[in-house]
């Protein structure tokens, strides 16, 4: 069903670099041929601007864009009018703080968030802080599950917003949302999903979940950099001012006033990155035609060899949960071996992983760590790439003389 | 291209030499690379324009601590105007390997303390502002 070396055969980056072995999929993916072909074919057949011309090859290019808009929504099953573009999932997240949270949240209102988030959903809410708002961060079990325990205490009445992601770019622990949305509309507050790290890698449907909003990006599910989508129910859309303001999302201006045009494109200004969002519409189609749950299985298989193997390796950490709910991102220490130091022996190995705080400080500070060696799975990588990663390891071990 | 995990660099890393604190030094300063949380402070006692000892202490990765290790071994009976002088590639030169792009700033950490602080002793010595 699921081939990874058939796979590999779609992705360029692996014939100009033969022997590389990418584990940095939590970072960003690489791109197949029908994407980057996708981009090239735009540009040379029907590159105009959108929304603007009345001429062919504008309305073409109009109609691709759109129709990238419709294949993305129901990718995650929202309404097209419910499917803004940003640049990616920081943006969105700060298209939410500065189009709802600013004028929405007052002094003692409360948000309820993760100690595991990324700095893209932490950082933007701490400005809330100004107006008096108050920021809860829910701690983790040891195993570095989510204690939802905790979450279900630290919110109450007061708290008006609690924002968390679907899964942890550092631990791979995949938050159960569906419950924490309705602990959250119990208590009479929004909810938002960072589905940064879950919309690439398993079946995401916003309807089921039932988020106020929820956001990701392109380029980390195979699609080309500088594209993000922010999901929000359209009732709440209907209601808000965009953040942004300035062409392109308009009825009509006149001196002192403007009247905004209608979903999507109201929160939308300026010419948008469409060639890159008609490309990503094609990552999707790609995406699609594996399948979701073939795609959740494969890095399944994969996390669950590579975690056994792991655990094998003596003197070796492993930072998230051995089993159960997780993604194929797994972060670790080998004895004392500095995270930089492992990434730089395996990049000597031809091993692309990840080292560092990977944009999460608080979790590495919760954690006591400065910070961890990551390695992350997707459609392309193999049982073999993992058996190569090991050996890496152990060899480690032996010029660190640990 | 040649690993950066030579034996000599893990020896410095394993052993650092000239590690700990000098009570006494002049100059001290403490220099850090947010990249990889490295944080080393340097100590130089100064004789005669000449520094007659030196010691650090911090942590880090290997390159940064071996770095350190090595430059606390070379700035002995230097001038602080030979030490001001030094660049990236003095510290390559004393590692003796070929340091990828990304961890330059690891081998710069240990220079940047020492000449830092000399900037500081001497700015306080001469009591005008350099910067
Ligand atoms: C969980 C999570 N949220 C948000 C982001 C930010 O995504 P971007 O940099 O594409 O805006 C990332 C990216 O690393 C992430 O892993």
């Amino acid at each position: 069903m699921f081939d990874g070396k058939k796979i590999r055969e779609d992705f360029p980056i692996f014939n100009s670099n033969k022997d590389l072995i990418y584990f940095d999929n939590a970072a960003t993916t690489q791109k197949p041929k029908q994407v980057l072909d996708a981009l090239q074919e735009f540009y040379s057949q029907c590159n105009a601007n959108v929304h603007r011309g009345i001429y062919k090859i504008a309305v073409e290019a109009t109609d691709e864009y759109e129709e990238a808009r419709e294949k993305v929504s129901q990718f995650i099953n929202s309404k097209i009018e419910e499917l803004i573009w940003t640049r990616g999932a920081t943006e969105a997240i700060n298209q939410i703080l500065y189009a709802w949270a600013l004028w929405n949240l007052k002094k003692d209102d409360e948000i309820v968030t993760t100690i595991m988030e990324h700095h893209s959903n932490l950082v933007p809410w701490q400005l809330l802080q100004k107006n008096g708002v108050k920021i809860r961060y829910v701690n983790l079990n040891g195993d570095g599950t989510l204690n939802m325990k905790e979450l279900e205490n630290s919110v109450s009445k007061k708290t008006k917003f609690v924002t968390v992601t679907q899964m942890s770019n550092v631990l791979g622990t995949i938050n159960p949302v569906e419950e924490i949305v309705k602990i959250a509309h119990d208590n009479g507050a929004l909810c938002l999903i960072d589905a940064a790290q879950s919309v690439p890698h398993m079946e995401v449907d916003v309807k089921k979940i039932n988020c106020d909003f929820l956001v990701f990006s392109a380029h980390k599910m195979l699609g080309p950099t500088g594209v993000g989508g922010l999901y929000a129910k359209q009732e709440i859309l209907e209601k808000l001012d965009p953040a942004l303001r300035g062409s392109e999302q308009i009825k009509s201006v006149s001196l002192f006033e403007t009247e905004w045009t209608d979903l999507p494109w109201k929160f939308e200004p300026g010419t948008p990155n469409f060639a890159d969002i008609v490309a990503f519409g094609y990552a999707v189609d790609y995406l699609k035609k594996l399948g979701m749950k073939n795609v959740r299985e494969h890095e399944r298989d994969l996390t669950k060899y590579a975690l056994e193997k792991l655990q094998q390796i003596s003197k070796l950490k492993i930072f998230g949960p051995l089993n159960g709910t997780r993604g194929g991102v797994i972060s670790f220490q080998l004895a004392d071996i500095h995270a930089h130091d492992m990434a730089s022996f395996l990049d000597d190995n031809n091993i692309a992983v990840r080292s560092g705080h990977h944009c999460a400080m608080p979790l590495m500070k919760y954690l006591g760590i400065s910070g961890t060696t990551r390695a992350s799975f997707y459609i392309y990588n193999m049982k073999e790439e993992i058996d190569k990663f090991i050996e890496t390891l152990e060899k480690a071990k032996q010029v660190f003389k640990v | 291209m040649t690993s950066m995990y030579a034996e000599e660099i893990l020896d410095h890393y394993r052993n650092p030499r000239n590690f700990g604190e000098l009570k006494d030094a002049q100059i001290k300063y403490k220099e850090s690379n947010p990249l990889c949380g490295d944080e080393y402070e340097f100590y130089l006692k100064v004789n005669n324009g000449l520094v007659s000892d030196a010691k650090f202490f911090g942590d880090g990765c290997a390159i940064s601590k071996a770095s350190a290790s090595m430059l606390s071994e070379h700035v002995k009976n230097k001038t602080l105007d030979d030490l001001k002088k030094m660049k990236l590639d003095d510290v390559l030169k004393l590692l003796g390997i070929e340091v990828s792009a990304a961890r330059t700033k690891c081998a710069l950490v240990a220079l940047l303390a020492i000449q830092k602080g000399i900037q500081k002793f001497e700015g306080g010595k001469n009591d005008g502002s350099q910067r």
